[in-house]
C-alpha cells in the first residue's frame, strides 16, 4: 500500500487522536505549571444608611474581580513552577507525619489517601478477579452444553452494566437496612453500620469490582479452555496425574498468556478506579486518584474550578500509568519482532 | 482413551454445579433485586424482610398490585418480545434492510421493538387487565403489591425522557462517527504492515491507558473559553464548546478510537488479503476495492466493535458529567445528581426506578447480541 493511500485511510483517525488526546496531554502538562486567575482590584465603597437628621456613612474596602469593557472578568496567567504540585502533594505535612510515625497524619492528606486506596484496591482485586474468573470458566466448561448459553448470558450482565449503576445496585443492597445488611446482621447477631467507616466501604467496593470484572476474565478463559490440547490431557491421565496436577501443569500453563492479558487490562482499569467512589458516595471516607482530579475539576462553592491543581494531580496519576505500561509495551514489541 | 477415565466423580460434579448455581445467583441478584424494588412503595422497597420486598404488602394495601391475570399476561408479553427479538428479528432485518445498510436496519428494528414493547406493556395491557380482572373473581384479585408510579415520576415529572433523548443523541453520534473513522483506519493498518503502522498502534495503546480525567482536565479550560479563541476564525457566532453534545461526541469518539482501531484491525487481518488483491488486479483503486469487496464482508466485525463503542458512550459518567451542563445532561450523570439530592425514601425508590430504566436497554442488548459480545471479547484477547 502506498503511503498516500495509507495516510488517506488512517488520516481521520490520527487527526482525531492528535486533536483530542495528544493535544489535551500537552495542554495539561502546560497547565500544571501555570495558574490562571481573575485579576482583583480593591475599591473604596461608601455605604450610607439613612438615619435621623443625618445619614450615617461608612467607607469600606472591597475586593472584586476586574472587568473589561465588555463586562467580562479579566484573567491573568502566571508561571508558578512546581507550586501546583506542592499544593497537591503537601510534602511538608507528609514529612512531618512520616517523622511522627503518624499513619493517620499521612491519611489526612488527600493525595496520599487517594494513592493508598488506589494501590491497595488494584493489588487486592487482581488475584481475586483472576482466581474467580478461572473458577467460573472451569465450572462453565464443566457444565452441560445446554445450560452454557443461559449461564453466559447471566454472567455478561454484571460486566455490561453501567459502572455507576452497578455500584449503586450493590450500594442499595447494603444501604441502611438493605437486604444484605439485614442478612449479615442476622447471621452475626449484631448491629452493623457498613457506611460509617472506611474499611467496610472499601470491602464493598472491592466486592463490586470483582463482581463486575470476573465475568470478563471468565469468558476469556473459557474461550482459552476450548483450545486446550486434549492429547496432552490424556497422556497426563495415562502418566497418572490427578485432576489438580492436570489443572496446574497443563491447563494453567496453556492459559498463561490469557491470564497475563487479563491481569494487565485489569491493572490498567483498576488504577483508574472512579465510578465506585460516585456509586458508593464514599468521598467522605475513601477517594481514588482519578476521583481527586475529578473533584478539582468540578466547580467548588464559589464556582471556581482549580484547573492547575487538577492538571498537577493528573500528571502525578500518569506516573503510575507509565510504570504499568512498560511490561505491556515490552510484550507488544516482542510480538512485533517475532512476527517480522 | 475412553471417556470413562476422564469422567468426574459425583462429588466433584456436584461441587462444580453448586458453584455454578451460586455464581449465577450472585451475577443476577443485584440487578433482579433493584428491579423488584423499583415496583414497590418505599416502605416495602427498603423492608429488611425479603419476603415483604417481593410481595409488597404495604404497596398492596395502597391499592396497587398485580393479580394472577396481570402476571400471566405480563410474562406472556415479555416472553413473546424476547422470542421475537431472539428468533425472528435477525431474519426480518436481513430480509427488509437494503443491502449494505444492515446496521441501520438493526437500529430501526431495535427502536421499533422498544417502542412496541412500551406501548403494549404500559399502554394496552392495563386496559385489557382492567376489563378482565373484575370478571375473573379470585384470579383477578391482587396477589403481589406493585406499582409503576416511580417510573411515571422519573420519566414524566423529573424529565428523564429529556436525559434519555440526550443519551440517544450522544451514543448514536459516537457509534456512527467512531465506526466510520475507525473502519477506514483499521483497514489501512491491517493491510499496511509498515513500521509506521506498528508505531501508530503502539501510541494508540498508550492513549488507551490514559485516565479520562487527565484528558478532561485538558479540554475543560479550552472548551469553556472556546468562544474567545475561535472568534478570529469563525467571527461573531463562535460557539462555546462547553455543554455542546457535538463536542462531547467528538471527545468520546477520540477516546474510543484506540480501542476501535485495534479491534477492527484484528477483524480485517482475518479477512484474506487475496480478496482485495484480486479486485486490485481487476483494476480497482484501494478505495474502490474497499467499497466493493471488503464492505460486504466486514459487518460482523463492525457490529461487534459498534456494540463496544455503544457501551463506552452509554456508560460514560466522567466525561459527560464534566463537559455537559444541566440542560443537556445524559442519563447516567443525571441519576447521580438524583441520588445525591435524595432526602426521603421515596426519592431513593425513584432513583432505583431510574437505574432500572438505564439498565433495561443493556439487558436487551445482551439478549440480542450475546454471541457478538462474546466473540468481541475473545477476539481482542486471542490477538493480544
Amino acid at each position: 500500500m502506498k503511503f498516500k493511500t495509507f495516510a488517506a485511510f488512517v488520516g481521520p483517525s490520527i487527526f482525531l487522536m492528535l486533536l483530542f488526546i495528544a493535544f489535551p496531554l500537552i495542554s495539561v502538562f502546560w497547565q500544571s505549571f501555570n495558574v490562571t486567575q481573575p485579576l482583583y482590584e480593591q475599591i473604596e465603597v461608601e455605604n450610607c444608611t439613612p438615619g435621623f437628621l443625618t445619614q450615617t456613612c461608612e467607607t469600606e474596602i472591597q475586593t472584586r474581580p476586574m472587568l473589561d469593557e465588555n463586562g467580562d472578568i479579566i484573567t491573568r496567567t502566571d508561571f508558578v513552577g512546581l507550586q501546583s504540585y506542592r499544593n497537591v502533594l503537601e510534602m511538608e505535612r507528609f514529612w512531618t507525619a512520616v517523622k511522627d510515625w503518624s499513619w493517620s497524619g499521612i491519611q489526612s492528606i488527600d493525595f496520599w489517601k487517594a494513592l493508598r486506596f488506589t494501590l491497595m484496591f488494584t493489588l487486592v482485586t487482581l488475584p481475586l478477579v483472576v482466581g474467580f474468573g478461572l473458577a467460573i470458566a472451569l465450572v462453565i466448561n464443566n457444565a452441560a452444553k445446554m445450560i452454557r448459553g443461559p449461564v453466559i448470558f447471566l454472567s455478561l450482565l454484571p460486566f455490561i452494566i453501567t459502572p455507576v449503576i452497578g455500584a449503586l445496585s450493590i450500594n442499595w443492597l447494603f444501604r441502611g437496612d438493605g437486604i444484605l445488611t439485614a442478612l449479615l446482621e442476622w447471621w452475626l447477631a449484631r448491629d452493623l453500620a457498613l457506611f460509617a467507616q472506611a474499611w467496610t466501604i472499601e470491602l464493598m467496593m472491592m466486592f463490586y469490582r470483582v463482581w463486575h470484572v470476573a465475568p470478563f476474565a471468565a469468558i476469556i478463559f473459557y474461550a482459552g479452555l476450548q483450545t486446550v490440547n486434549q492429547d496432552s490431557l490424556e497422556s497426563a491421565v495415562i502418566d497418572g496425574a490427578n485432576r489438580w496436577q492436570r489443572l496446574r501443569l497443563i491447563i494453567v500453563p496453556h492459559l498463561m498468556p490469557l491470564i497475563i492479558f487479563v491481569a494487565m487490562i485489569h491493572l490498567m482499569d483498576t488504577y483508574r478506579v472512579f465510578e465506585e467512589v460516585v456509586g458508593f458516595r464514599s468521598q467522605g471516607y475513601v477517594i481514588s486518584l482519578q476521583w481527586l482530579t475529578y473533584d478539582f475539576l468540578t466547580p467548588n462553592e464559589a464556582g471556581i474550578r482549580s484547573i492547575s491543581r487538577a492538571s498537577a494531580s493528573a500528571m502525578l496519576t500518569m506516573i503510575g500509568i507509565a510504570i504499568l505500561l512498560v511490561p505491556l509495551l515490552k510484550r507488544t514489541w516482542r510480538d512485533h519482532k517475532g512476527t517480522h | 482413551m475412553t471417556a470413562k477415565a476422564l469422567r468426574q466423580p459425583a462429588p466433584l460434579r456436584i461441587l462444580s454445579n453448586t458453584f455454578l448455581a451460586f455464581w449465577c445467583l450472585i451475577a443476577a441478584f443485584p440487578i433482579f433485586w433493584i428491579t423488584v424494588m423499583s415496583f414497590k412503595s418505599p416502605v416495602d422497597a427498603f423492608d429488611s424482610n425479603p419476603l415483604n420486598v417481593i410481595f409488597g404488602p404495604a404497596t398492596r394495601a395502597d391499592g396497587s398490585g398485580w393479580s394472577v391475570v396481570d402476571i400471566v399476561l405480563g410474562l406472556a408479553v415479555v416472553y413473546f418480545t424476547a422470542r421475537l427479538s431472539a428468533r425472528h428479528l435477525p431474519r426480518l432485518v436481513e430480509r427488509y434492510s437494503p443491502k449494505g445498510w444492515t446496521v441501520l436496519g438493526w437500529i430501526v428494528a431495535a427502536l421499533l421493538v422498544g417502542v412496541g414493547f412500551v406501548v403494549v406493556f404500559f399502554g394496552a395491557l392495563p386496559v385489557v387487565t382492567g376489563v378482565l380482572n373484575p370478571l375473573l373473581g379470585p384470579l383477578g384479585r391482587d396477589v403481589i403489591g406493585a406499582t409503576t408510579e416511580h417510573y411515571q415520576t422519573v420519566w414524566v415529572d423529573r424529565g428523564f425522557s429529556n436525559n434519555f433523548k440526550n443519551s440517544l443523541i450522544v451514543t448514536a453520534g459516537v457509534v456512527t462517527v467512531s465506526l466510520t473513522v475507525g473502519t477506514l483506519a483499521g483497514y489501512g493498518l491491517a493491510r499496511s504492515g509498515s513500521t509506521l503502522a506498528f508505531w501508530i498502534l503502539i501510541i494508540a495503546l498508550i492513549f488507551r491507558s490514559l485516565p479520562h480525567s487527565v484528558l478532561v482536565a485538558g479540554y475543560l479550560p479550552v472548551f469553556i473559553n472556546s468562544a474567545e479563541w475561535l472568534s478570529p476564525i469563525l467571527g461573531e457566532n463562535a460557539p462555546t464548546l462547553y455543554g455542546k453534545p457535538a463536542a462531547v461526541i467528538a471527545v468520546l469518539v477520540a477516546i474510543n478510537q484506540p480501542f476501535t482501531i485495534w479491534m477492527l484491525r484484528s477483524f480485517f487481518s482475518n479477512i484474506p488479503a487475496d480478496l482485495d488483491e484480486a479486485a486490485r488486479v481487476d483494476g480497482c483503486s484501494h478505495f474502490k476495492a474497499f467499497r466493493l469487496v471488503i464492505m460486504p464482508v466486514m459487518w460482523p466485525g463492525v457490529i461487534t466493535t459498534g456494540l463496544f463503542s455503544f457501551l463506552l458512550a452509554y456508560n460514560d459518567f466522567l466525561v459527560t458529567s464534566l463537559l455537559l451542563d444541566a440542560s443537556n445532561q445524559t442519563m447516567v450523570p443525571a441519576i447521580a445528581g438524583m441520588f445525591n439530592r435524595e432526602t426521603t425514601t421515596t426519592d431513593q425508590v425513584v432513583a432505583v426506578a431510574a437505574a432500572v430504566s438505564i439498565t433495561a436497554p443493556l439487558f436487551l442488548l445482551v439478549m440480542v447480541f450475546q454471541r457478538q459480545i462474546v466473540s468481541g471479547l475473545t477476539a481482542g484477547a486471542v490477538k493480544g
